[in-house]
């Protein structure tokens, strides 16, 4: 058969040498490969004390954005829920009353809005799908809990506080969007 | 009896208990840095400054864990196999002679708890029985792995011991006498047996790993086939024992080698030195041999993988008794010849 790559390789059963045979120069030499190795750097990075350096791009757990003065960006419009693959977001969209403008930015807002961490496959689509650069993924490890029904993330652990902003520049300065 | 021979051998035999078991603890922690530096990583290093506390940590997770005995085991000698392999493994340590003779409060103190005129029959004697921990262990566990473990480990032991015990023999035939003292002193300096036998050497290195059960030879434990082979149904320090024997019978192990073919204590130079002087740098030096067959074999058991068990028939009783046996006729011819046989 014509070979179409150049990584075809013809096996061969020839006899063994009586070198070959004697198993002993081969065995010295795995020796000295394993003592070569003693000598060398390891690779470990030694967790609690040192953490590897994420990736600008690493997709972890999410955040609900509010603007500039503490506005929720979320219009519970559902586009994320829609082009989740997984199925984990589900939200309740509700009319923003009189005296509310404070906490909400546009008229319609999430009442609730829930992720099931254990469904969502952490691939960003959310984020890519939000109009209203509302939802993000962070650089936080989700935790992990002993309940299945504690992974059902609702918007208490979901939105940012206002004191304590999560920061998300490096995801919006990964070019997809442009630099902002 | 002597009371001071009493008292002094009493110390010796505590002293060579406590080292016995040390040295096997520490070996447990060297092994898996052993095996970290080999893969490159970084091992143990969490108990203490480099992990140093490990094998204390190990011995108290042994002792709180549920000894555990399950329901069809045969209750006695489920008990007794690891026994007899920490038993054995202890034993043999006692014909080592460790150095040369000490002065001590005006007495002769000889660094030998038993100078038995049979020594290396004594070793091997130790040896066969310790295989009995083992077949004792798998055989009472009631379980077709631990039985597997346990035929493997003594049709291991007998296709071995044949080769080791030849060339054993060589090497008193060299030397004139079973007793390990007068073999130790037949290789007095640097005139050791390796540079006369290294073949015998050789043949006797890879049966000693064969009966120590140590990689590639560990197929009574094979955790890939047999779920830890002989000790599958063992836990807590039943099973520490069997783990810890295997260790202590490693150090014994790495001390007949050195006897046999790296002169035990004598090392070159060692006219210049006299008395107590010579008795300490003479355990010293005897230590170190110890230390670097432990090395070795550990440095084996992290490069070669396991041997498949016809595999390991083969190279028992094809290939090793064979060559034990050419040699041991070989040594035969030339020592005849050197008494003047052939002269006339």
């Amino acid at each position: 058969m014509e070979s179409l790559t150049n990584r075809k390789r013809v096996v061969s059963d020839k006899p063994m040498t009586f070198l070959e045979k004697l198993y002993l120069p081969a065995i010295w030499g795995g020796m000295f490969i394993t003592l070569k190795h003693i000598f060398k750097k390891n690779h470990t990075i030694k967790y609690p004390e040192e953490q590897r350096v994420f990736a600008p791009v690493y997709r972890g757990m999410h955040v609900l954005k509010r603007d500039e003065e503490g506005r929720e960006n979320c219009t519970a419009c559902g586009l994320c829920a829609v082009a989740c693959p997984a199925e984990a977001i589900t939200m309740v969209a509700e009319e923003r009353k009189k005296g509310e403008e404070h906490l909400y930015r546009e008229e319609k807002y999430a009442a609730s809005y829930e992720i099931n961490m254990l469904r969502c496959i952490f691939c960003g689509l959310c984020e890519e799908a939000c109009p209203k650069e509302a939802v993000f993924l962070t650089d936080r490890i989700v935790p992990t809990e002993f309940d299945r029904n504690d992974f059902i993330y609702d918007k208490s652990v979901l939105v940012e506080p206002i004191n304590d902003r999560i920061d998300i520049t490096k995801r919006q300065n990964t070019g997809k969007r442009g630099v902002i | 009896m002597d009371t001071a021979l009493l008292i002094e051998k009493l110390v010796l035999v505590v002293l060579l208990f406590l080292v016995s078991l040390g040295i096997a603890a520490y070996s447990t922690y060297f092994e898996r840095k052993l095996a970290a530096w080999i893969q490159d990583r970084v091992g143990p290093d969490r108990a203490g400054p480099f992990g140093i506390l490990q094998p204390i940590a190990d011995g108290v997770k042994m002792f709180m864990k549920e000894d555990f005995t399950p329901k069809n085991a045969d209750r006695w000698l489920f008990i007794l196999g690891p026994g007899i392999a920490m038993f054995t493994a202890l034993i043999t340590s006692s014909i080592v002679p460790w150095g040369t003779d000490l002065y001590l409060f005006g007495r002769t103190i000889v660094l030998q708890v038993a100078d038995f005129n049979i020594g290396i029959l004594f070793v091997f004697g130790t040896i066969s029985i310790g295989v009995y921990g083992i077949m004792i262990g798998g055989w009472a566990s009631n379980n077709k792995y631990s039985l597997y473990g346990a035929i493997r480990a003594s049709s291991q032991m007998i296709s071995y011991e044949l080769a080791m015990g030849i060339s054993a023999i060589t090497i008193i035939m060299m030397s004139g006498s079973l007793g390990l003292t007068d073999i130790v002193k037949s290789q007095h300096g640097m005139n050791w047996n390796i540079f006369y036998q290294p073949v015998c050497f050789l043949v006797f290195f890879i049966c000693a790993l064969a009966e120590t059960n140590r990689a590639p030879f560990d197929l009574p434990e094979c955790e890939s086939e047999l779920i830890g082979g002989y000790h599958t149904e063992y836990s807590s320090m039943k099973l520490g024992l069997f783990l810890f024997a295997e260790y202590v019978s490693m150090f014994v192990s790495a001390a007949i080698i050195s006897i046999l073919f790296f002169g035990g204590y004598n090392f070159p130079g060692m006219d210049h030195f006299s008395g107590n002087t010579l008795a300490l740098l003479s355990v010293l030096v005897f230590f170190a041999k110890i230390f670097f067959f432990i090395f070795v074999i550990m440095w084996i058991r992290w490069t070669i993988p396991r041997f498949r068990f016809d595999q390991l028939m083969h190279l028992g009783w094809k290939v090793l008794i064979p060559i034990a046996i050419i040699n041991l006729m070989l040594t035969g011819i030339v020592i005849a010849f050197h008494e003047g046989w052939f002269l006339n």
